[in-house]
């Protein structure tokens, strides 16, 4: 009973990150300037560690978190990197 | 589920509501990425997700993990600080690069609507950031 409560819960709590990795993947793929894009991309990216841990908690290992450690730590050099480009029109001057 | 035969109702409870709370928030600020109309607006909107999503879907996952695993499980910490710390950084670098591409362009968000169509000629003839 009470892990049925947790499983549903869990199942929705998954679809609503779905919903959210799907408008960021709009504001990624159609945001009008490039900056707007970048943004789409670090909401999705954090959206997905979310998601990831989400999968962990549900299949009880402790493996996802890793993977989510690791997407953490890539987007922000990612977002960096792209925000760097935009500003100066080179990552490494 | 194998490790979870019975767990207790305030287990299940707490890390439910923990879970559907962050998912909700995070759903609602990529609502506000896509609805929202200046980038300016935007930017705010998707730190929602990261402050109060993250929050709240590690401390469920602390909380998961430690009553399984019958000891303190602190690693998730190491998300939520490191998501804490990096997005204000990262979202203030995109920010700046964003002024900095709107200026160029002639356009200063900075300035209301009113005084922009007033001021427009001064801000493009005396551009401080074109090289």
């Amino acid at each position: 009973m009470n892990t049925a409560i947790l499983e549903w819960s869990l199942t929705i709590a998954q679809i609503m990150l779905g919903i959210a990795m799907l408008l960021a993947t709009f504001r990624m793929v159609n945001g009008p300037r490039a900056q707007d894009k970048v943004l789409g991309l670090d909401a999705l990216y954090v959206v997905a560690m979310l998601e990831l841990l989400l999968f962990g908690l549900r299949s009880g290992s402790s493996i996802y978190f890793e993977a989510a450690l690791v997407i953490a730590i890539l987007g922000f050099v990612s977002t960096v990197a792209l925000a760097k480009f935009l500003m100066r029109g080179e990552v490494i001057e | 589920m194998s490790p979870e035969q019975d767990i207790p109702l305030w287990l299940a409870l707490g890390v439910s509501i923990l879970a559907l709370l962050g998912a909700f928030l995070t759903l609602l600020g990529t609502i506000g990425l896509v609805r929202l109309q200046s980038f300016y607006q935007r930017i705010h909107a998707p730190t929602l997700g990261t402050s109060y999503g993250t929050a709240s879907i590690v401390i469920a996952s602390i909380l998961f993990f430690s009553y399984v695993e019958t000891r303190p499980v602190l690693h998730e910490v190491l998300i939520g600080i490191f998501i804490t710390a990096t997005t204000p950084v990262t979202l203030m670098l995109l920010g700046r690069a964003a002024l900095y591409r709107d200026r160029a362009e002639g356009k200063d968000p900075v300035l209301p609507a009113d005084e922009q169509a007033d001021a427009v000629f001064p801000i493009t003839s005396s551009r401080p950031h074109r090289q």
